[in-house]
């Protein structure tokens, strides 16, 4: 009963968010909507038993993502109206919906045949986080380091890429001096 | 009705997967076409969550860790490649993007 209940509340609210996050013209609007688009979905989790993944969920994206988008935004200057783009409709919903049917497609064609079986079931007696963590540490050893190994690039090539020319200061230069970097970096910022 | 199946969970996810993708084929914005790679992303991972309940196994889950981390990397590499472009050209929109000069 509260399941349902709960289920499809945060359906709604979940579905309602995202559609305002890809519908409006606001970047800001579009953002605060991803954020808690985001937070409603960890409540599926939650509802789902998995409460490990609930609070990952909540940490990095509301977190760490949402950090890095909003200070992409204040980087980017979108308080203007974004503008879209105005292809053939038909085209882009038909598109759309053919690849929807498809995602149901893949996903029903296994429960049809019904010939799923449990590889790492559920261990008795056990929280979430302590059978993920025994799933995770034993089968899942190695893709859990290349992930690491993943995260680690992806970090270097942030602050490789966004760190550029970082240690000048604007406040602390002259007036003359940011002319010439000004005149630099026009020319040329990658090298 | 008030019981709650695979095949809610799994048509919410389809639902949250088509507005995705019509975020990705309408917007122009580059930081906003990331918004809609988010919601793809999280819509998958619903599906993931909600069979590794009704199957009772684990991998499931262990699957959405792994989407997280990915979907958490593609951020900081789009990002910083975004501010490099932004530095070049001062705009980040697809239709400024349509040559692949260096």
């Amino acid at each position: 009963m509260f399941e349902a209940i709960a289920f499809y509340l945060f359906a709604f609210l979940t579905t309602l968010m995202f559609f305002i996050t890809v519908t409006t013209s606001q970047a800001l609007h579009a953002l605060t909507a991803l954020a808690a688009g985001m937070i409603f979905i960890s409540a599926f989790f939650f509802i789902l038993g998995a409460d490990f993944l609930g609070a990952i969920q909540i940490v990095v994206y509301s977190g760490a993502v949402m950090a890095l988008y909003a200070f992409g935004m204040m980087f980017f200057d979108t308080t203007r109206e974004v503008k879209e783009k105005n292809g053939n409709k038909y085209i882009v919903f038909g598109l759309s919906i053919i690849s929807a049917v498809l995602v149901v497609v893949i996903f029903a064609a296994p429960i049809v045949t019904n010939n799923i079986k449990a590889l790492y079931p559920m261990v008795k007696g056990a929280g979430n986080t302590q059978e993920l963590g025994m799933v995770l540490f034993t089968k899942y050893l190695v893709p859990f380091e290349v992930a690491a190994v993943m995260l680690l690039v992806a970090m270097i090539a942030g602050i490789v890429l966004a760190g550029k020319k970082m240690d000048l200061s604007l406040t602390l230069m002259s007036d003359a001096e940011i002319i010439d970097a000004k005149k630099e970096k026009t020319k040329k910022v990658l090298q | 009705m008030m019981e709650i199946g695979l095949n809610h969970y799994l048509v919410l996810s389809t639902i949250l997967f088509a507005i995705g993708l019509i975020g990705v084929m309408r917007r122009k914005n580059l930081l906003l076409l990331f918004f809609a790679t988010e919601i793809l992303l999280n819509s998958v991972n619903i599906a993931f969550a909600a069979i590794s309940h009704y199957y009772g196994d684990l991998t499931g889950q262990l699957f959405v860790f792994f989407v997280i981390a990915i979907a958490a990397s593609e951020v900081a590499v789009g990002l910083g490649l975004l501010i490099v472009w932004h530095k070049r050209h001062g705009n980040i929109d697809l239709d400024h993007m349509s040559t692949m000069r260096g």
